[in-house]
């Protein structure tokens, strides 16, 4: 059995990946999951200084998933280089920085750094709805988009170049075409969907930043179908992500296109979830007969 | 160590219409709990409606697992409310900072605003220091454990908010009152809290302006319990502001793990 995929000419052990933001920078886990195990650890997005992040509350609980609006708070990347990625590089498995910025000079920064440091590849955020420097006007304007993919491609010597596309776009296609042919390696998606509650009672919004990102098995659907689109759009590699909770969730969207996939908000309802949805991966492939998991990626039937 | 596991449902005790105590066996000695630390408890019996885990805090250790005191107010301590002996349940624990042991020598104050005293009944119980215990609660049929407490406790003294039990009105006022007719010098004390956040600051206030050491443990909405959703995130002094005495810069801590309890001071109420 194979398990093996690639991603943009970077091989993974196995296509489960972790959802930036939902695996802290990797030791959070290490106690619950052998971290080997994964094939890609995708760490919290990394800005060029640290990040305080939002004002609490900021999660929010809704039927079947969770808003979130945490406003990317993180160590900022040369605390990441020393302190986080050191700890990372004591295990055998890829690692993934997603990178936030508010310029292209900054996220050129960034990656001119991960790329010397080694990571083994770069996340572009350019989706995150909670804050205005998440990059979001990078990741809804296909121009935008293009400058930026094409800038940092030029910094970069042997990273690949992941674009996370944004999940709020009338035609997802068009994005994913887009980072296909400004240079990005593969494409992920979704992050994501902005979302909002109010508590009846008070009037007030749930989340401090009223409105926040909507995770979970609610937005699957949604995930399932762009992935779908994604696939058919370009020939660069997708990495699908969106409220994958177990194996059955994962097969879906390799059947849609996915190469590999990213295991999110289920972490945080089950700390070993990224592990358990690999065994049940390679269940499948035993009851299935399937030799090679690449075999899976969009082999959806429509008659 | 904390670890996900399952645990079997011993019993599920209604305290009173809205309060149960959930026992659990769990067949791990090696994860001993301390006072003050908490459990990500699944409450869900299948599909992902709710989704995440709720915490809470360790109640008290048994022979072989632990105890959860909890109040029913939502859909997931309502799932909880209906499981019954025999039923398994998924949990991360134990997890987060414990209360600090007291020093020999200082003699606790342990305060507890209604189902606070879910956080603090263990470290009455375990600590070696006799304990000074305030209880407030909304009326006499929220405050449980009162034979247990007089037992383990110096003195225990009780509010309500009905005035059913004990003196009306806040626990704080209560504490005001003991000020006024303290029975050792003030540098001896040593706070313990749990209970509503502005119940905290009061006493965080309070402990600031007799110059005492308090440990509050804070609850806040957390999707993960072990610091990757960053979700918990509480406004804590930076080290720089509490030198100058400034509360303009702060930085974010995450109740999970550099909590649930912290030293009153470094918060920013």
């Amino acid at each position: 059995m194979n398990l093996e995929v690639e991603i943009g000419g970077l091989k993974l052990r196995n296509p489960v990946m972790t959802a930036s933001g939902t695996f802290g920078y990797g030791e959070e886990y290490s106690g619950f999951v052998d971290l080997n195990q994964l094939g890609a650890i995708v760490v919290k997005g990394i800005s060029l200084k640290p990040m305080q992040g939002n004002p609490p509350p900021r999660i929010s609980e809704t039927p079947c998933g969770m808003l979130n609006a945490i406003g990317l708070q993180n160590v900022g990347l040369e605390l990441f280089l020393k302190e986080k990625l050191p700890f990372l590089r004591k295990f055998d498995t890829r690692v993934i920085v997603n990178i936030l910025g508010n310029s292209l000079k900054e996220y050129q920064k960034i990656s001119e750094a991960l790329d010397d440091a080694g990571v083994d590849a770069i996340e572009l955020n350019v989706s995150c709805p909670n804050v205005q420097q998440g990059g979001i006007m990078f990741g809804t304007d296909r121009k935008m988009l293009g400058q930026l993919i094409t800038g940092v491609k030029n910094i970069v010597k042997n990273t690949v170049l992941i674009t996370k596309l944004s999940p709020t776009v009338s035609d997802i296609k068009e994005f994913a075409k887009t980072a296909e042919d400004s240079g990005s390696d593969a494409i992920s998606l979704i992050n994501t969907i902005p979302g909002m509650s109010i508590d009846i009672n008070t009037r007030r919004p749930r989340l401090k930043n009223i409105t926040g990102g909507l995770s979970g098995p609610a937005i699957r659907p949604v995930a399932v179908r762009m992935v779908y689109e994604a696939y058919n759009a370009v020939k660069i590699p997708v990495i699908g992500m969106g409220g994958i909770m177990n194996a059955d969730d994962a097969i879906e969207f390799f059947i849609a296109g996915a190469s590999a996939i990213a295991v999110g908000t289920a972490n945080f309802v089950n700390p070993e979830a990224t592990t358990g949805i690999l065994s049940g991966l390679i269940k499948y492939m035993e009851r299935e007969n399937i030799e090679r998991i690449s075999s899976l990626t969009g082999s959806l039937d429509i008659g | 160590m904390s670890r996900y596991f399952r645990a079997k449902i011993r019993e599920n005790l209604p305290l009173n219409r809205n309060h149960k105590l959930l026992t659990l066996e769990t067949s791990s000695p090696e994860n001993e709990p301390l006072p003050g630390q908490f459990y990500m408890l699944g409450v869900n019996r299948g599909g992902y409606d709710p989704l995440l885990k709720r915490a809470f805090s360790l109640f008290r250790k048994t022979s072989d697992g632990f105890q959860i005191l909890y109040r029913i107010k939502g859909k997931g301590t309502s799932l909880l409310g209906g499981m019954k002996e025999g039923d398994m349940i998924d949990m991360i624990g134990p997890l987060g900072r414990s209360y600090p042991v007291p020093e020999t020598g200082r003699t606790p104050l342990v305060i507890a605003g209604g189902v606070g005293m879910a956080s603090v009944f263990s470290l009455i119980e375990s600590i070696p220091e006799r304990s000074y215990v305030f209880y407030g609660a909304k009326s006499k049929d929220e405050l449980f454990m009162l034979d247990e407490l007089g037992a383990l406790s110096k003195g225990l003294y009780i509010s309500t908010d009905d005035g059913s039990l004990g003196k009306k009105g806040n626990i704080a006022g209560v504490l005001e009152d003991f000020w006024g007719r303290k029975h050792e010098t003030e540098d001896q004390y040593l706070i313990y809290a749990c209970g509503p956040k502005p119940l905290l600051g009061l006493i965080a206030r309070t402990a600031s302006s007799h110059s005492i050491q308090a440990f509050v443990s804070l609850e806040e909405q957390m999707a993960c319990g072990i610091g990757a959703c960053l979700g918990c995130a509480v406004r804590v002094k930076s080290p720089v502001s509490v030198l100058q005495g400034s509360e303009q810069d702060f930085i974010y801590r995450k109740v999970c793990k550099d909590g649930p309890v912290f030293d009153a001071a470094e918060i920013l109420w």
